[in-house]
């Protein structure tokens, strides 16, 4: 219907938005009948939602013009950028741990640094803007959420054990010994998403790499196969962040004399 | 002459700017059993943590054969120094899993005649075999004990061991800690609000009041002292 109303696309894009803007903030009103109050957090998550994305869409439609290094360079800081930003994203709720921040933002490099790194050298991904960014930016942004689960988990997990590890420190064993199973629980956790995105491929959801290609004119098949890549990279991507963070935020839990601190939230 | 197993020498910690343990000096001999009795918030569970390093004491220090025991690793320390908490905090698996814990730190894998060793000890024949949910509470203290105990430390600080026991499995746990001690000449310090407790098990006993040790002696003048000094 909107589509016989709009011939502009970018007008129709608009029309759509506001349409999903409707429908989001009817639901949010809704919930009012429940006392359960959203309104304030859903216009304010709208808001930013909109204003972040359709200004990345000018900077796409920027970055996408230059020529050579220059496009190259600017893709490189983009994508640094949000490293940057979903490492203090991730980070957040667990920001009463001293120096989380920093294990964030080696995990991240590690993870999907490496991981976008090695693909387009191999050449998995191809490394005009165009494609590196949005690619990119759905491999940050998989590992953020990734990560925010695996250090919120790992935190839980210590506070919730601190008899045992305490007991287990008090008979002579390792800060890393005693982790060992609270690692083991936290990535588990950590990587079901993931496992269920790889489990529910195609029978669940298409996801939008695919509908994007296959909208685009691709063969569909093509399309699955590529879609494919890029799950097959995120899980991988979710497998080194929520590994190399849990490791490396093991030691932010105990001083040097190796006695287990656990910060409250409070503090 | 005699030198102290264990010294502290104005013993200090300092939380959120409140002095919880305030210059604290005790020396204990071999064979002692001390009590550690004072009110609530008194500061007996934090003084008995700094004593192996669970906490870092702000200031003073704390000797272990006239050694400081900054000196030692803090692992070494815990093995010699061995503790046992108001929960048994048992880690999952079997009976014989948690004894095996402590040594396996060490790269000695304790055999099983050892275990049956450990937990005859400790009133528990055969139990080596059995998960640790199905432990009563008093079982689970037992397993807590012969744990702490297949470090063979020289020392142990208890923590108000029996407290969330019931009065038999109290008495048991009580009889059992006096027959090990004697046994295998320990030395030790308990943290209790018990007073009968406290002169059934130690030869010795401190009195504490907000993180200050107020009085030294027997366990009956302690007492006698808590009544008019708190």
């Amino acid at each position: 219907m909107l589509n016989q109303l709009f011939a502009n696309p970018i007008h129709l894009r608009l029309a759509q938005a506001f349409v999903a803007i409707l429908l989001t903030l009817l639901v949010a009103y809704s919930a009012r009948r429940w006392a359960i109050r959203l309104e304030r957090e859903t216009i304010i998550a709208l808001a930013r939602g909109i204003i972040q994305i359709v200004s990345v869409g000018f900077v796409l439609t920027f970055v996408i013009t230059l020529q050579g290094w220059g496009q190259w360079l600017l893709s490189l800081l983009i994508l640094v950028a949000m490293m940057i930003a979903a490492s203090m994203i991730a980070a957040r709720r667990t920001q009463h741990i001293p120096g989380i921040w920093q294990v964030a933002l080696a995990a991240i490099v590690c993870g999907p640094g490496l991981m976008i790194a090695l693909l387009a050298v191999i050449g998995v991904i191809d490394t005009d803007a165009a494609t590196l960014i949005p690619v990119g930016s759905i491999v940050i942004a998989n590992a953020m959420n990734t990560m925010s689960l695996a250090l919120e988990r790992f935190a839980a997990e210590v506070e919730s054990h601190a008899g045992q590890i305490e007991a287990g420190l008090a008979l002579g064993a390792a800060p890393n010994v005693v982790l060992a199973p609270y690692v083991q629980t936290t990535i588990q956790a950590a990587l079901i998403p993931s496992v269920n995105n790889l489990r529910s491929l195609g029978i669940v959801w298409i996801p939008g790499v695919m509908a994007g290609m296959i909208l685009a004119g691709s063969n569909p098949l093509e399309a699955a196969l590529y879609q494919f890549v890029i799950i097959a990279m995120l899980f991988a991507t979710a497998g080194i962040t929520a590994l190399s963070c849990t490791l490396l935020a093991r030691a932010h839990f105990f001083s040097a004399a190796e006695q287990l601190r656990v910060p409250s939230k409070a503090s | 002459m005699n030198i102290p197993l264990l010294r502290t020498d104005k013993l200090c910690r300092q939380v959120d700017g409140k002095l919880i343990v305030n210059a604290i000096d005790l020396e204990v001999y071999a064979g002692d059993l001390v009590a550690i009795i004072g009110r609530s918030g008194a500061g007996k569970s934090s003084f008995l943590r700094l004593l192996n390093r669970l906490d870092e004491p702000t200031s003073g220090a704390v000797y272990l054969h006239d050694q400081d025991y900054r000196q030692l690793a803090p692992r070494q320390l815990r093995r010699q120094v061995g503790m046992m908490m108001q929960a048994a905090h048992l880690f999952p698996g079997t009976v014989a899993d948690n004894l095996r814990f402590g040594p396996r730190q060490q790269d000695i894998d304790l055999a099983a005649a050892a275990i049956e060793s450990l937990l005859a000890q400790v009133g528990l024949p055969a139990f080596a075999n059995r998960d640790i949910l199905h432990l009563s509470g008093g079982e689970a203290q037992r397993v807590s004990l012969a744990r702490t105990l297949a470090n063979q430390p020289e020392m142990l600080l208890l923590d108000e061991p029996t407290s969330a026991l019931d009065e038999r499995a109290e008495r048991e746990i009580e009889e059992l800690l006096l027959q090990i001690f004697q046994a295998q000449q320990l030395t030790g310090l308990m943290v209790t609000h018990d007073t009968a407790q406290a002169l059934r098990l130690a030869n010795r006993a401190i009195l504490l009041h907000e993180g200050k040790l107020l009085y030294t002696g027997s366990v009956q003048e302690v007492l006698d002292a808590q009544s008019t000094l708190c």
